[in-house]
């Protein structure tokens, strides 16, 4: 398992709030048994709509790593298909001002770290990236900043994903299986498991 | 901290230990597949080598892609055919019940499982769909999860989680007529915002709520996720006992007196401590539509849509992308949109009580000629029950479209879309663009009853009018 302890590349800004996971991958594209080929598709209607314009398809953030969002990026359905469509685009990981639940639980469940920033350091990254497409970004999940050539700014994650990106923990299932004998334990205490074995 | 509420008992009783992280591994009582979230989770089993560690405590059915014109298969949408044909393979090869097209008990995933009893208080409950927050109404803790987690839970049937904390929210007094659950809830969410219940799990209490049915509680907590909480809840009571009884999954008869004994002993106590508490009342709230790109732009049906200048700085970019997504101009009424496509269904609104509402308001009357208006039943019993109360008749009497039981124009997945810059009346959940299958399509979310009527007078209308 493999540890993310810092991730650094060019950024991307894409700004907006509430984008939500049917924007990131319009529903059409979610009739596949794999996850294949759904780094193209992201943004599918968006990139239409602009015309080669959206961030996503700009020659100068084709190389980019890391995307930086606004407030509550990834709102509404559960579709792994986004972030997985984010991802194998090329995106290794996210700063934003806030992320929705499951959308965030997904990423940390692929190894995707998602950190918080404030309002304004989120639009000054944003400024900077664009104005500076070239100059990498470096997320450090240890010392918990984002530095970008001369500026540097704290970043937030709950300690827990934080440990679990630094210890290589993020893929929890081997983990959860190991506990096979206490998960058994668990269940024969639980009423209703006994009602429907009776 | 939250302490004491029916949130902190259940998650307690299913913790199976703490993980080197910090995280909580979380045993999850039921387990709900369908087609679209699970192929990839088997993929990942296979690459493993895992099994399936309780097969009998996941269930399976097929519901996004779904035609609900002609279900005959092969379908005619070859990816759809591809979908339902590997689910139907994975559940058979590691011995997960299937409730396919055709058995009598498919449906949209969160219609099947409480109409069966399956859904009971005080399980955990986990799928990969954002809306299993709907089984939260007979006081379970359930949540969407991603297709990495499906992996996790069928392999473990355990969860990697931080604990949420609690918002309660009380609604009290009486709803005025017209006024439905789902005006609750886009209320509510109007009020807290989209990202309001971000790290909450909400607890719906207060008089309102206590004098809802079942089904009403389901579209209440089905729309916690478009609120931003990951999971709400009500706690059980006799209005949760009575729908229980006698479902073929509920506890027989012997086990009854000892199941309603724990079920009581998980709600929330007197004196349990929250993270935040919210009042609203009832007399605030009325037929409530969305009139932008997100579930938080809502407005009563007789107010205008807001100016920028009327909406708090934080929202008035968002504000700024829905007047031009949606051509609607702000400072005008809502009231008298044209609408051109009238959809009833959806896990929010798809079941017998929902139907029964808009089936009142069209009786006698005729859809307006300009709208095409059509009905998708929740799940096959919700279509046969509907049936053998004459509803289909009514609706098709009134110029309605009656369809087989999916999640249809919801997400528009299966056949069901609207075409270019369409504009719909919509029960569902969502108004994001795109939403509903085109690209430019445009979605007005409200109430079954308050779709009835726009479906009537071909625009947005009061459905207290036609009651």
């Amino acid at each position: 398992m493999s540890q993310v302890k810092t991730v650094s590349g060019p950024g991307l800004p894409l700004k907006g709030d509430d984008i939500d996971t049917d924007r990131i991958i319009p529903a059409r594209f979610l009739k596949c048994v794999t996850f294949d080929g759904l780094g193209e598709q992201v943004f599918a209607d968006d990139r239409t709509q602009l015309n080669g314009q959206h961030a996503f398809d700009q020659s100068q953030y084709q190389a980019a790593e890391i995307l930086v969002v606004n407030r509550n990026f990834g709102c509404g359905s559960s579709r792994e298909h986004a972030p997985q469509a984010i991802s194998r685009w090329g995106i290794k990981a996210l700063i934003g001002e806030s992320f929705a639940e499951i959308f965030l639980g997904n990423c940390v469940a692929m190894g995707v770290p998602c950190v918080t920033v404030s309002s304004e350091v989120a639009s000054q990254l944003q400024a900077l990236i664009a104005a500076h497409p070239q100059t990498p970004l470096t997320l450090d999940l240890e010392s918990m900043t984002v530095t970008m050539a001369e500026f540097t700014a704290p970043v937030a994650l709950a300690d827990s994903l934080r440990q679990m990106f630094t210890a290589g923990t993020w893929d929890a299932t081997g983990q959860l299986v190991a506990q096979s004998a206490a998960v058994k334990a668990t269940a024969a205490n639980l009423p209703y498991i006994t009602w429907q074995s009776a | 901290m939250s302490r004491g509420t029916l949130f902190d008992k259940v998650w307690d009783l299913h913790t199976v230990g703490t993980l080197p992280s910090g995280q909580t591994q979380l045993f999850i009582g039921l387990h709900l597949i369908h087609e679209v979230t699970s192929p990839q989770a088997f993929a990942m089993l296979r690459e493993r080598g895992l099994a399936v560690m309780f097969p009998e405590r996941t269930l399976a059915t097929v519901d996004h892609i779904v035609p609900t014109e002609s279900q005959a298969r092969p379908f005619v949408d070859v990816l759809a055919e591809e979908m339902i044909t590997a689910l139907e393979q994975n559940c058979r090869e590691y011995g997960i019940q299937f409730y396919n097209i055709g058995s009598g008990n498919q449906g949209i995933v969160h219609v099947i499982a409480p109409e069966q009893g399956l859904t009971q208080p005080g399980m955990t409950i986990a799928c990969g769909d954002s809306h299993t927050s709907t089984h939260g109404a007979f006081g379970a803790i359930a949540f969407g999860i991603g297709t990495s987690q499906v992996r996790d839970v069928l392999a473990s049937q355990t969860l990697s989680l931080s604990k949420l904390k609690v918002r309660r929210i009380e609604v009290n007094g009486e709803l005025s007529p017209g006024v439905y659950a789902k005006d609750v809830t886009l209320h509510i969410i109007r009020q807290l915002g989209v990202k309001g219940g971000v790290g909450y799990a909400y607890e719906y209490a207060g008089s309102t709520i206590e004098a809802m049915s079942i089904e009403e509680r389901m579209t209440l907590c089905n729309m916690s996720i478009e609120g931003g909480a990951r999971c709400g809840y009500v706690n059980p009571d006799s209005v949760t006992y009575d729908y229980l009884k006698g479902r073929e999954f509920a506890p027989k008869a012997e086990r009854w007196d000892e199941a309603v004994a724990w079920w009581e002993s998980l709600r929330s106590d007197a004196d349990a401590a929250y993270d935040d508490v919210i009042v609203i009342d009832a007399a605030d709230i009325a037929p409530t539509v969305t009139w932008g790109i997100t579930p938080g732009q809502g407005i009563g049906v007789n107010e205008h849509i807001p100016t920028v200048e009327e909406l708090p700085e934080g929202d008035r970019a968002i504000a700024t992308e829905a007047y031009q997504y949606m051509n609607l101009q702000p400072g005008t009424a809502i009231q008298g949109t044209p609408v051109d496509v009238c959809f009833i269904g959806s896990c929010t609104n798809g079941r017998l009580s929902d139907l029964r509402e808009a089936a009142k308001v069209v009786q006698g009357k005729k859809a307006a000629a300009t709208v095409k208006a059509f009905v998708v039943p929740g799940s096959e019993r919700v279509k046969q029950a509907a049936e053998a109360e004459g509803l289909d008749t009514i609706f098709e009497a009134a110029g309605f479209e009656w369809r087989e039981a999916g999640c249809s124009m919801c997400l528009a997945m299966n056949p069901d879309k609207l075409q270019g810059n369409q504009i719909s009346a919509s029960s569902s959940n969502r108004n994001f663009k795109g939403r509903q299958g085109s690209s430019s399509g445009r979605t007005l979310l409200m109430s079954p009853a308050m779709v009835a009527a726009a479906a009537i007078a071909g625009q947005v209308t009061d459905v207290r009018k036609l009651l």
